[in-house]
């Protein structure tokens, strides 16, 4: 594994690990870990650094769902076309071009079913290539980009063993 | 008093280990780095073949030697990572753990009086293992300025030539050191001329971060005075299936056998059904949780070096070995540091005498655990 493998599955495992930490745990140094941080962000490798949220444990109201979406093609408008023009939207959390039963599928957020509805029915149904929509509301999320939320799994070891 | 307790029983001190457990235990807010097991679980495959196991009721002893499946399975498995050559029929046992193992293999072997050299520092087990089978321990200390690797002048000055075993564990619990080939091969020639039998707990073997393991059988005319012991604790994260195995020529196995047959009958067949499909299919776990460790490895030694303590650079396992930074006494620093910074790290001298001025420190704990120990053992050392 190269040194650039090792850090980007440092990073993908906590993004907060400090410069200092990574150098610790790769054995470069830390001005080498910068320089590659640094290649990595600008050949778009690493594209942005998140927080995994579990927003069922905040008072605030996020209303996920999970879109499907089928589209028409035709000799002026491709599968990057019509992205383009989804991804667009900030509600839009996720878009991706899928095989199967349809073409799209989208990750959308609102503050409310009714606010993630109405962005459906007068945002993404009325873009002209669209010809289908299948909400599927979020009820509960237990597992975000290979993190189990709610996992509240005591250390059950012996404090000291041999 | 009609149960008076055996003399070697008497002989034999409780473990250090265990009273520094009981000081953890007395406070909740501990960050342990004193855990000699994995924090993974078993991969699941092998959970999962435990359980469909026990779905089809496979809950009857197996053979005493072990499942003859599983037994082909090490075979083929030590054969391709340790170049080591066992026939499944008659030279593998597969056992409750290697603790067991090692165990039913003094008892095998040791006559009353026979000397056992073990190298140390050592996994607590060894010495009181000895002691039960009747023979005598002889304590052959390494030196951190051999960078806790067994030597022949070690042995030489620690009187081994005269013992009838030698009992060593590499990569080793509890410094970290390893032994390559070529710093095997002095030994292996010593044994060979001394006619020592050799003991290799290689439960360890996969957790190496530098080198690859080599067995000590596999130098020349070990092979037929070694047993080797393995098992899936360690590398699988198996520790409380307790399946290990003992590997060795077939008289010697069959000896060892005898003692099994009659305390131990077979290992646990759900564990068995477990560690075959480790085997089959779970090297990819386990070449993951080999990378974590190494993660952390580097940024405990990283650590230890920035706050000026002394630890030489552990290679295998997942101990570091650090010298105790302060006049004190290892048992004295780590109390010291449990009661103050609520960190648990054993005392070297747990290990035996040469451990004393170290401190075994695990890094088998997530590494946000691991960078809040070490900034409260920086804390200690500098308040």
């Amino acid at each position: 594994m190269t040194a650039r493998d090792d850090l980007l599955d440092l990073l993908v495992e906590d993004a907060r690990h400090t410069t200092a930490d990574l150098a610790r745990m790769t054995d470069l140094t830390e001005n080498e870990v910068e320089a590659a941080l640094a290649a990595l962000e600008e050949e778009g490798v690493v594209a942005g650094y998140q927080a995994i949220v579990d927003w069922e444990r905040t008072d605030r109201e996020v209303v996920r769902a999970t879109v499907e979406l089928n589209v028409t093609l035709d000799r002026e408008t491709g599968y990057g076309d019509i992205a383009e023009r989804l991804a667009r939207f900030p509600q839009v959390k996720t878009l991706r071009l899928v095989s199967g039963d349809y073409d799209f599928l989208m990750e959308v957020e609102g503050s409310s079913m009714h606010d993630v509805s109405i962005f459906i029915s007068e945002k993404v149904a009325p873009v002209p290539e669209v010809t289908q929509t299948v909400t599927h509301y979020v009820m509960t999320t237990y597992k975000d980009r290979g993190v189990v939320l709610d996992d509240d799994d005591e250390d059950d070891r012996l404090s000291v063993s041999p | 008093m009609g149960l008076e307790t055996a003399d070697r029983v008497r002989a034999v001190p409780p473990s250090g280990i265990r009273r520094f457990f009981e000081l953890a235990e007395e406070r909740d807010d501990v960050i342990s780095l004193g855990v000699g097991e994995p924090d993974f679980s078993a991969p699941w495959a092998a959970r999962d073949a435990a359980i469909d196991s026990l779905e089809r009721g496979r809950t009857s002893y197996t053979s005493n030697r072990g499942l003859l499946e599983l037994r082909e399975a090490i075979s083929g498995h030590v054969d391709d990572r340790y170049d080591l050559d066992y026939g499944p029929d008659e030279e593998i046992l597969v056992t409750t753990g290697v603790s067991e193992a090692v165990d039913a293999a003094l008892r095998a072997l040791v006559d009353p009086g026979d000397t056992v050299a073990v190298v140390e520092p050592a996994y607590i087990s060894y010495v009181p293992g000895v002691i039960f089978a009747g023979g005598e321990p002889l304590r052959v200390p390494t030196r951190e300025a051999d960078e806790f690797k067994l030597t022949p002048e070690a042995l030489e000055s620690a009187g081994a030539a005269d013992a009838d075993l030698l009992m060593l564990c590499y990569p080793n619990n509890p410094t970290g050191a390893v032994m390559t080939g070529e710093e095997l091969e002095p030994v292996a020639e010593f044994c060979r001329e001394h006619d020592l039998g050799v003991l290799s707990d290689e439960i360890y073997a996969e957790l190496q971060y530098e080198n690859e393991h080599t067995s000590i059988a596999t130098l020349p005319g070990m092979r037929e005075r070694t047993v080797v012991f393995n098992g899936f604790s360690k590398a699988y994260a198996m520790t409380g299936l307790r399946l290990g195995y003992a590997m060795a020529p077939p008289e010697v196995v069959t000896a060892i056998n005898r003692v099994h047959q009659y305390g131990m009958l077979s290992a646990p067949t759900t564990a068995q059904y477990a560690a075959l499909e480790a085997l089959r299919s779970c090297d990819d776990e386990v070449e993951a949780m080999v990378d974590e460790y190494d993660r952390r490895r580097r940024f405990v030694l990283s650590r230890f070096d920035e706050m000026g303590v002394d630890c030489f650079r552990a290679r295998g396992a997942f101990y570091v070995f650090p010298e105790v930074p302060t006049d004190e006494s290892a048992e004295a620093f780590a109390e010291g540091l449990l009661k103050e910074q609520g960190v648990a790290m054993v005392p070297g001298d747990a290990f035996g005498d040469g451990g004393e001025g170290h401190l075994r420190v695990s890094y088998a704990t997530g590494l946000d655990d691991l960078r809040e120990a070490m900034d409260r053992f920086e804390a200690y050392i500098s308040g």
